[in-house]
């Protein structure tokens, strides 16, 4: 029930249909930097796609195979560290190997290290796996800092991409030539992962994780499937980390610490781990709020917690589950039912949320900002921080949105329920799942 | 000899307060099947309360209403989180817990900010119970000792002793069936966890003045936290304490030698490099115990997880 | 597909926000440091200095070559892969001068992206301005001539402290224990050559180190520092390694000076309170008690009433947006770099804090009077953390690091 359902067991043939996202999806991606050309939009560019490979690599583990790591950046940081040993090596040597192949010693890598620690840690899924990722994390982020040689300390380990010979003229000076590096790169792995998730192994991972007794008494053994799924996972973690290597000349132990591997969980699952390309939106929408909203509010991390404990409670299929449960009430033709009490519910949630926003945003600048300086402005507004009139219309707002959303949420839910039932018996199985509304204004 | 007499005081202290941190965690695993990944959060509260009541009042009152007031929030959570989580799954459930666990270290850092709190031990307390050796041992630290086993003793007397204790240790194993006469469950539920959060909570109170009141004190003592629970076998009380005491001395003696690797590769017929940046060892050449110290109990949690998945003193696997 | 509308439409938003401020008159210093996080404090209170010293030092006097100095803020969250973003968004903008400070590791990545960049793209080319990052090798192996440091260097403190520690006929024995990355280790390689070159009489009874980060209770270490009879401890730890640390160490009974890099400020000193008097003692640039001058006195107290949150504890701010406005104004542009940069080497002013700042054209290192001073709650005029207690000075090693040697093969353009 995870995926998009199309054929079951067989390769699927290609067809137009099959193969018209992709074609899109790479034509726009090849676009891009001629819409948006400053350096820093490419960088921020080129972080997303590595992003995006990293997320999708870990949903094989979370989304398809229903196992939760916590330390997930090691796989990353491992292949880059190593690509970046590799690019230092071919450069003191001046061997004859292409950056764009380096990628794929960092996904070898990747692998290598995830078939060392598959051995043991996916004999079951659930806290055992967790708790054992958990702790690999914890020792390989203690023996970045330790083991000065490979890791380089807390300096990191520094190179340099335009070593040895261009590459068919492309020297890799510019951020824009990285980018369609990356490009090329990211959808390939995509592809990969996407038809991965076709084969057998793929459909089997997907059994194990609903049901792991199950599948081992139709003699598949849970562990080897699972163990497949690992090793899969940090080949494509280890190629996220080798074009980190390339985008950033410097690999530090933040790319393999613990941070990073609960990012990547709060972005795939945001993004939602029951639809392929969940996490691929997760890592769009996180990298975006990081980089927008970092620019715009100290408060930013507050708001992304929020949004996710949010997430987790109302909508465990993230993004993507959203999406997709409009989708039979888009295949029926019915989407236009659901527009008018969608804006009865969604607007004034949304303005419930931009209300504690606001109240939060008050309260900050009036206990951090300098002496003399109580003006401050946000939604375009500028006020005084220290009177009572902004901090009174932001509780008020905040309160009234609340209310009228609560208010209408039942009939939004209806609506829905009535937007997916093919013959109108008139709101019959209204109430019995209802989509709640506050979480949905706070992540559109 | 001395220092080791000091260091097996030190570490009892280290290991006591651990086992009131897994103590409540365990007993939220035994329940619900749940590990809070948020445990160490309540824990941090506890001392963040603590703190802000002592401005006024002191220590002394905010050790008990600090943990109270944790135990409400404990409850509340519980009652509106994670009981609407957990139709979705265990996974979603761990999930909820460490999104909970980043919300809550951005609230406090947004109500207190980044920097280190002045949260002093009570007056009363602040002379050296005893010397040994140059070392003294504080009063405050006699006290965290006394504190944490009269804690266990009662939660130890309530669970084995008492009608409420029968009733959430038959809730444990048979849920239904006690349902069935008449016992409300989910309330069960509710209280355990709050219970369990109001216990991180008086850990957070003691260890506050202690170990420093900081938004990164849950995150620092978390993961150990887990460990811990792991080690001792998830939803064993006894098992917790075990592995308490287990890893507050393995960290203390490890902090406390001064043992080398070095020693060990001149036992095995090595030799020194003259030049240590030319040899691939040097990291290990220069590797002494204490630096590694605070990770010994990662290696012992993925050593005894694939030995020995279900701990120490666990009886079912996880 | 929507998924690709919606990144277009936020992408472009992105970009609007950054690109939507290159066009004001200002000479603009993008200040790249922690602002969100656990960090921030450090992060902000070294911004408010930035601003303060820009606005009362430079445009309340008519600012350079008639324009105002703006500080540009951006939020690195304290990761080297963001402040590479961080940076790369700032040089989009036209800014020429980047400021910034707090880690080694990320002043390490910006200084190598600093001098990728400038090679790669000789139109637009930037200066760094390192105002806090101490690692010695950043004026060692690491230099460059686009980077310029104004703090003293985690060698050069060292050596001020030893000269210190030297003077004290008593010492005999010395601990020395820090953080285990590259820094507490250069400390404690520094701490050993030093003492061992001027009282090699003085025995250190211990050299170790510590996981960052890591360590929940300090307990063990106090021990041992007690039990092996030393009379001081050096430690290069800061944050909350410093201050759990320094309270178990004075908990298990120690009673000489424990000499450090970061123990004072954010909160730090505050929370070591009484027990850190006559104790902690530490070594930077600028102390201000006694203030230096009149002078000194009104600039610090101005920043208190305006900032009653933040402290001067990073005083060479001061000297750096001085000696950039002056460089700025001998070349007479805010867009060349190069004449900018080679203006600055060997320039020397007078620093608000006492003596003078020189900057050392074979490394770009900046050498000034560095200060010892310990915590205490008498004859302080300039408080900390909002406390009875500040740093009383109680010596000064003038111009200190002259001649350090370095390995530092400057390549010039």
């Amino acid at each position: 029930m995870s995926d998009i359902s199309q054929s079951a067991m067989k390769l699927p043939g290609i067809t137009a249909a099959n193969a018209a996202p992709w074609l899109i999806a790479t034509l726009f991606l090849l676009v891009l930097p001629f819409i948006f050309s400053a350096n820093s939009a490419i960088t921020i560019m080129n972080q997303m796609a590595i992003t995006i490979i990293f997320a999708l690599a870990y949903n094989m583990l979370l989304g398809q195979g229903g196992m939760l790591s916590f330390g997930h950046a090691v796989y990353l940081g491992a292949g880059g560290f190593m690509c970046m040993h590799i690019m230092n090596y071919v450069e003191d040597y001046s061997l004859p190997l292409p950056l764009p192949l380096l990628p794929l010693f960092g996904g070898i890598f990747g692998l290598g290290l995830a078939t060392i620690v598959g051995a043991f840690s996916t004999r079951s899924a659930g806290t055992v796996f967790a708790m054992i990722s958990l702790g690999i994390g914890e020792l390989l982020a203690a023996c970045s800092i330790i083991i000065v040689a490979f890791f380089g300390g807390e300096e990191g380990i520094p190179g340099d991409r335009t070593y040895g010979l261009p590459f068919f003229g492309v020297e890799f000076l510019q951020q824009i030539e990285v980018y369609y590096l990356i490009i090329f790169w990211l959808v390939l792995s995509a592809l990969l992962m996407f038809l991965f998730s076709r084969t057998p192994a793929g459909r089997m991972a997907n059994a194990v994780r609903d049901n792991p007794e199950r599948a081992e008494f139709l003699g598949y053994s849970a562990r080897r499937v699972r163990y497949i799924s690992f090793c899969a996972s940090g080949f494509f973690a280890g190629i996220a980390g080798g074009l980190l290597a390339i985008n950033l000349e410097i690999l530090t132990g933040e790319d393999l610490g613990l941070l990073l591997s609960g990012e990547i969980l709060l972005i795939t699952f945001l993004g939602g781990v029951g639809f392929f390309f969940g996490p691929i939106i997760g890592a769009i929408v996180f990298t975006l709020l990081k980089t927008v909203l970092g620019l715009e509010t100290e408060l930013w991390q507050l708001y992304v917690g929020a949004l996710f404990v949010a997430t987790v409670m109302y909508f465990p299929g993230g993004f993507a589950g959203v999406l997709m449960m409009h989708a039979p009430s888009a295949k029926l033709g019915k989407l236009k039912l659901l527009v008018v009490p969608y804006i009865k519910t969604l607007v004034p949630a949304f303005f419930a949320v931009m209300g504690a926003a606001g109240f939060f945003e008050i309260m900050f600048h009036m206990r951090h900002a300098a002496v003399g300086e109580e003006e401050m402005t946000i939604f375009w507004t500028t006020f005084n921080s220290h009177s009572v009139l902004p901090t009174a219309v932001t509780i008020g707002v905040t309160v009234v949105g609340f209310w009228l959303a609560k208010r209408s949420a039942p009939d939004m839910a209806a609506a829905w329920h009535a937007s997916i039932t093919p013959n109108k018996p008139a709101g019959a199985s209204a109430g019995e799942r209802p989509a709640d509304s506050q979480a949905q204004g706070g992540g559109s | 000899m001395d220092l080791i007499l000091v260091n097996i005081i030190d570490g009892l202290v280290y290991g006591l307060l651990l086992f009131m941190l897994s103590a409540g965690l365990t007993l939220i695993f035994s329940m619900m099947g749940v590990l809070n990944f948020a445990h160490a959060s309540f824990y941090m509260l506890g001392a963040y309360f603590a703190y802000q009541i002592s401005q006024t009042m002191g220590f002394w009152p905010g050790l008990l209403i600090a943990p109270l007031v944790v135990g409400v929030m404990g409850a509340l959570v519980e009652r509106y989180g994670l009981r609407r989580v957990h139709q979705y799954g265990h996974v979603p459930e761990l999930i909820f817990t460490f999104g909970l666990a980043l919300l809550i270290e951005e609230l406090v850092q947004f109500f207190w900010g980044t920097n280190q709190m002045a949260y002093e031990t009570p007056e009363i307390l602040q002379f050296a119970a005893f010397s040994i050796g140059a070392n003294s041992v504080s009063a405050y630290k006699v006290f965290m000792i006394f504190a944490s086993i009269s804690i266990f003793l009662a939660l130890l007397y309530v669970l084995t002793r008492t009608r409420v204790g029968m009733v959430i240790q038959a809730a444990l194993s048979y849920p239904k069936t006690v349902e069935a006469l008449g016992h409300n469950v989910p309330l069960v539920f509710m209280g355990v966890f709050g219970v369990g959060t109001a216990l991180a909570g008086v850990a957070g109170v003691i260890a506050g003045p202690q170990l420093g009141t900081f938004p990164g004190m849950a995150i620092l003592l978390g993961s150990i936290v887990f460990v811990t629970i792991v080690i001792g076998g998830l939803g064993s009380l006894w098992g917790a304490l075990l592995a308490s005491l287990l890893i507050g001395w393995l960290t203390t003696f490890a902090a406390a030698s001064s043992f080398e690797f070095a020693d060990i590769l001149l036992a095995l017929g090595m030799e020194r490099p003259a030049d240590m940046d030319d040899s691939i060892l040097r990291d290990l050449w220069t590797l002494t115990l204490p630096q590694i110290g605070p990770i010994l109990p990662y290696m012992l949690m993925v050593l005894i997880l694939v030995v020995r998945p279900h701990g120490l003193m666990g009886k079912r696997g996880v | 597909m929507r998924i690709k509308t919606l990144f277009g439409l936020t992408t472009a938003l992105a970009i609007g926000i950054s690109a939507s401020a290159a066009f004001a008159e200002n000479i603009r210093i993008a200040f790249i440091d922690p602002l969100s996080g656990p960090f921030a404090t450090t992060g902000t209170n070294g911004l408010a200095e930035w601003k303060f010293a820009a606005e009362t030092l430079i445009n309340a006097k008519g600012g350079v070559l008639g324009n105002n100095i703006e500080i540009v803020s951006f939020d690195n969250k304290m990761s080297g892969k963001e402040s590479l973003v961080q940076l790369q968004v700032a040089i989009d903008q036209g800014i020429r001068f980047i400021a910034q400070g707090n880690s080694s590791g990320i002043a390490g990545a910006i200084t190598e992206a600093v001098n990728k960049h400038n090679k790669r793209n000789p139109d637009d080319r930037v200066l760094f301005l390192n105002y806090s990052a101490v690692a010695p090798i950043l004026t060692n192996d690491a230099c460059n001539f686009w980077h310029f440091r104004f703090d003293a260097n985690a060698d050069i403190k060292m050596d001020a402290l030893t000269n210190v520690m030297a003077a004290d006929e008593s010492l005999g024995k010395v601990y020395v224990i820090g953080q285990d990355y590259s820094f507490g280790q250069s400390v404690a390689a520094a701490a050993v050559h030093f003492l061992a070159e001027k009282r090699p009489d003085v025995e250190i009874v211990g050299n170790e180190l510590h996981p960052i980060g890591k360590v929940k209770d300090f307990t063990p270490y106090a021990r041992k520092i007690v039990a092996s009879g030393a009379d001081a401890v050096i430690t290069g730890n800061w944050g909350s390694d410093m201050v759990g640390l320094g309270k178990a160490i004075i908990e298990a009974g120690f009673e000489g000076p424990i000499y450090t890099y970061y123990a004072a400020s954010n909160g730090i000193t505050r929370t070591f309170g009484a027990a850190g008097v006559d104790t902690i003692t530490q070594v930077l640039q600028g102390n201000t008690n006694p203030p230096a001058s009149a002078e000194t006195s009104a600039y610090v107290d101005a920043f208190e009433a305006k900032y009653p949150d933040h402290d001067i504890s990073q005083a060479r701010i001061t000297n750096a947006i001085q000696m950039l406005a002056k460089a700025i104004d001998q070349v007479g542009s805010a867009d060349d770099v190069v004449k900018i940069a080679y203006a600055l080497e060997g320039m020397e002013i007078d620093s608000l804090w006492g003596g003078k700042v020189f900057m050392r054209p074979i490394d770009h290192q900046a050498i000034q009077d560095i200060d010892v001073a310990v915590q205490t709650d008498k004859n302080i005029r300039h408080p900390l953390d909002n406390s009875p207690y500040g740093l009383v000075t109680q010596s000064t090693v003038v111009m200190a690091g002259m001649d350090s040697p370095t390995t530092c093969e400057m390549k010039r353009p």
